[in-house]
């Protein structure tokens, strides 16, 4: 009734229609729920350092540890010769081998051999001997001082005329699916996911708590489910977009194949995703300051970035703690991603990693949802 | 319409909250706010305004107590409500990365009729800012698109937390020409303030809070007409400490106060005390640092009540 008054009251010039939002409207059940991922990504879209983190920054990672694993020559061991007597012979038994690259040889003096062999710029350090012989200093260690080590002295005995008696014959393979940047570019996608649904949902609702725009909210008819939903939606979103745009770059720039379907690959990112996501309402369901949530989901990141094999293997850390580090949620979504991705699994066969996904993700939210706090 | 004009807009009856088992933050609170009218809970920070103001928006539980709003329960009615309730709260910050516009259709998407955001915005003079980001803002402008994302609920009923605290002059003027345009629309208000001005000139009535309970409630008129006087003398002499009965004694004298030196006599009859008082200090051979007089205030009203000023500031 007295709204009508006060519609009446914007003045209307003759002949033009009226501006559209000004006409009385209903809601139908799920503007807001619309409205709510539209804002969402107009956010996003307006913050800049948001674009960077998701989209920029795994590219950036993908492209330089993919360009340092794949550039490095593959086996040139790096070797000082000690001058003296002996040290020009011992060049020469290894020049056929520097050309072909596998070894990279410098006469330098004792002094600077060892420093630089302890610092790392040497694997290998060749002193010749008075008696004519050579002695090699190693470390057993590093796995490439071990193969310096070999290399040259295979070389070096093959170079004085060894003669070997076995025959045998090698086939050099570096097909795309078996480099580090295949293995790294699903550990990344892993670790986005992990990083989005922990940040994006868990530190964005705590920050909104602070603000007090969550308590704001709750006082609206809003449907507390359809804010959820819409800020999972607008996350899925993101995250589908990212992944997509990840492993075409690991198609485009390092010739990755994907060997699994496509479809699998979305599906369990999205099961990723939502696991993620609410592993994210968990962290964040209760923490009142932003700088708790920050702590508290460092605390959540940090051990499986370190131990669901990311950068590497898990499989280097001692076997006790390997059942441990299956059922992490990343770990099983890095393992299900990389069978899909490079060996072409089917999802059926990563039904077991799945399972672990859907129960991280529906205890965490069952968890969330009951403890929640809007104020 | 006549049966919810004869329901009260708001309705509590011994209303308490207490956190975390002990501290008490409304103890024993009764209320009842007309459909029509702008009633102000006023009192100074800490007295439990707030927690009685989102008790009555359904944001908080009380601990005991009953709360009806237009004669609907939050237990049982809470969608409903929500529907018909504008509320701005003490310092919210709203998404700053999105625009005035933005911000109040998705506030008017959240309702099954919301007024045009376009309509509010102008009503709000917010129209200019239309496409600015809400971060860009001045804190008066964010203070009306905060009172605008109520108000394109088109609600029954208006709640406002501190609306003005933090703001220049013209802002908060500004701001109570908003409620006042609200009001004669038919619309009920609860306000807080720790203002009395605020709490004076926009008010219909006012309960006055201080930890937990209402120590008065009435019309502004009616409170300041408690005092006993109407107006108020205010002077310092020298000549040290006098006992108050000196001052209470002196003709149409209702109450004395003093602070810091200064002796607060709430009169009656300004033209019989006065000369009295005079003659009192001339006596005692005591020199006059400053009188005047004024009208009582609300502020009056709660140094009476609880012997402290409204804000110390």
């Amino acid at each position: 009734m007295a709204n009508v008054d006060t519609e009446r009251e914007i003045a209307i010039p003759p002949g033009q229609e009226p501006p559209l939002p000004l006409a009385p409207r209903e809601n139908g059940r799920w503007a807001g729920y619309w409205h709510l991922v539209v804002a969402g990504l107009t956010v996003l879209r307006r913050e800049p350092e948001i674009i960077f983190w998701v989209f920029v920054f795994p590219i950036v990672m993908a492209a330089g540890l993919g360009m340092a694993t794949r550039n490095r020559p593959p086996d040139a061991s790096r070797v000082a010769v000690v001058s003296g007597p002996g040290a020009q012979r011992a060049l020469d038994l290894l020049k056929p081998s520097s050309q072909k690259g596998l070894v990279r040889a410098e006469m330098v003096s004792a002094q600077d051999a060892w420093n630089r062999f302890r610092l790392g710029k040497y694997d290998l350090v060749v002193t010749p001997q008075a008696n004519g012989s050579f002695e090699y200093r190693y470390d057993p260690a590093r796995s490439e001082s071990l193969l310096a080590r070999t290399t040259v002295d295979d070389v070096m005995q093959a170079a004085a005329g060894r003669k070997d008696l076995l025959s045998t014959s090698a086939h050099v393979s570096s097909e795309p699916g078996a480099r580090y940047v295949d293995f790294l570019i699903p550990g990344l996608l892993g670790m986005n996911l992990m990083a989005s649904g922990l940040w994006g949902i868990g530190f964005a609702l705590v920050e909104m708590r602070q603000r007090k725009l969550l308590k704001r909210y709750a006082a609206t008819p809003m449907r507390r489910s359809d804010f959820l939903l819409a800020l999972a939606s607008g996350r899925l979103l993101l995250t589908l977009l990212q992944l997509v745009l990840l492993l075409g770059f690991g198609v485009v720039a390092f010739h990755m194949r994907v060997i699994g379907s496509w479809t699998s690959i979305l599906f369990i990112s999205t099961i990723g995703a939502f696991s993620f996501g609410a592993l994210g309402l968990l962290t964040a369901c209760r923490a009142q300051k932003a700088e708790s949530a920050s702590g508290l989901i460092n605390v959540v990141m940090m051990p499986m970035w370190i131990l669901s094999g990311v950068f590497f293997s898990y499989e280097h850390f001692p076997a006790v703690m390997l059942p441990f580090i299956k059922v992490l949620p990343l770990t099983a979504f890095n393992d299900a991603l990389r069978a899909i991705v490079l060996e072409g699994a089917s999802l059926a066969a990563q039904q077991a990693r799945l399972l672990i996904l859907c129960l991280w993700g529906g205890v965490s939210f069952l968890l969330a949802v009951r403890w929640f706090r809007w104020t | 319409m006549s049966t919810e004009n004869r329901t009260p807009a708001i309705r509590c009856r011994n209303l308490r909250k207490t956190y975390n088992g002990n501290v008490e933050a409304v103890r024993g609170l009764d209320l009842e706010i007309r459909v029509g009218e702008c009633f102000g809970l006023l009192g100074p920070n800490g007295a439990g305004k707030t927690t009685t103001i989102e008790i009555l928006e359904g944001l908080l539980s009380p601990t005991s107590g009953e709360v009806e709003v237009l004669g609907r329960s939050w237990g049982a009615h809470s969608r409903e409500l929500r529907e018909m309730l504008g509320i701005s709260l003490q310092e919210t910050r709203l998404n700053e990365k999105l625009t005035v516009r933005e911000t109040l259709e998705l506030f008017a998407s959240f309702y099954r009729r919301p007024r045009p955001p376009l309509q509010v915005m102008e009503e709000m003079e917010l129209n200019e800012k239309s496409d600015a980001w809400v971060g860009k803002l001045s804190g008066g402008q964010k203070q009306r698109l905060a009172v605008a994302t109520a108000l394109v609920a088109d609600p029954k009923i208006l709640f406002l937390d501190e609306p003005t605290t933090g703001l220049d002059p013209q802002s908060r003027r500004q701001l109570w020409e908003i409620v006042r345009q609200f009001q004669r629309r038919g619309g009920t208000v609860l306000l807080t303030t720790h203002y009395m001005d605020e709490a004076e000139r926009l008010c219909d009535r006012i309960a006055i809070i201080d930890h937990g309970v209402m120590i008065a409630s009435g019309t502004p008129a009616e409170l300041v007409e408690g005092l006993g006087g109407h107006r108020m003398v205010e002077f310092a002499a020298t000549g040290g400490q006098v006992a108050p009965a000196v001052w209470s004694s002196l003709p149409g004298v209702e109450a004395v106060h003093q602070e810091n030196g200064t002796v607060v006599l709430s009169v009656r009859r300004v033209h019989e005390t006065v000369p009295a008082l005079l003659a009192v200090l001339e006596d005692r051979g005591s020199d006059l640092l400053h009188l005047t007089t004024r009208d009582a205030s609300l502020e009056d009203v709660f140094v009476h009540l609880t012997g402290r000023r409204l804000r110390e500031d």
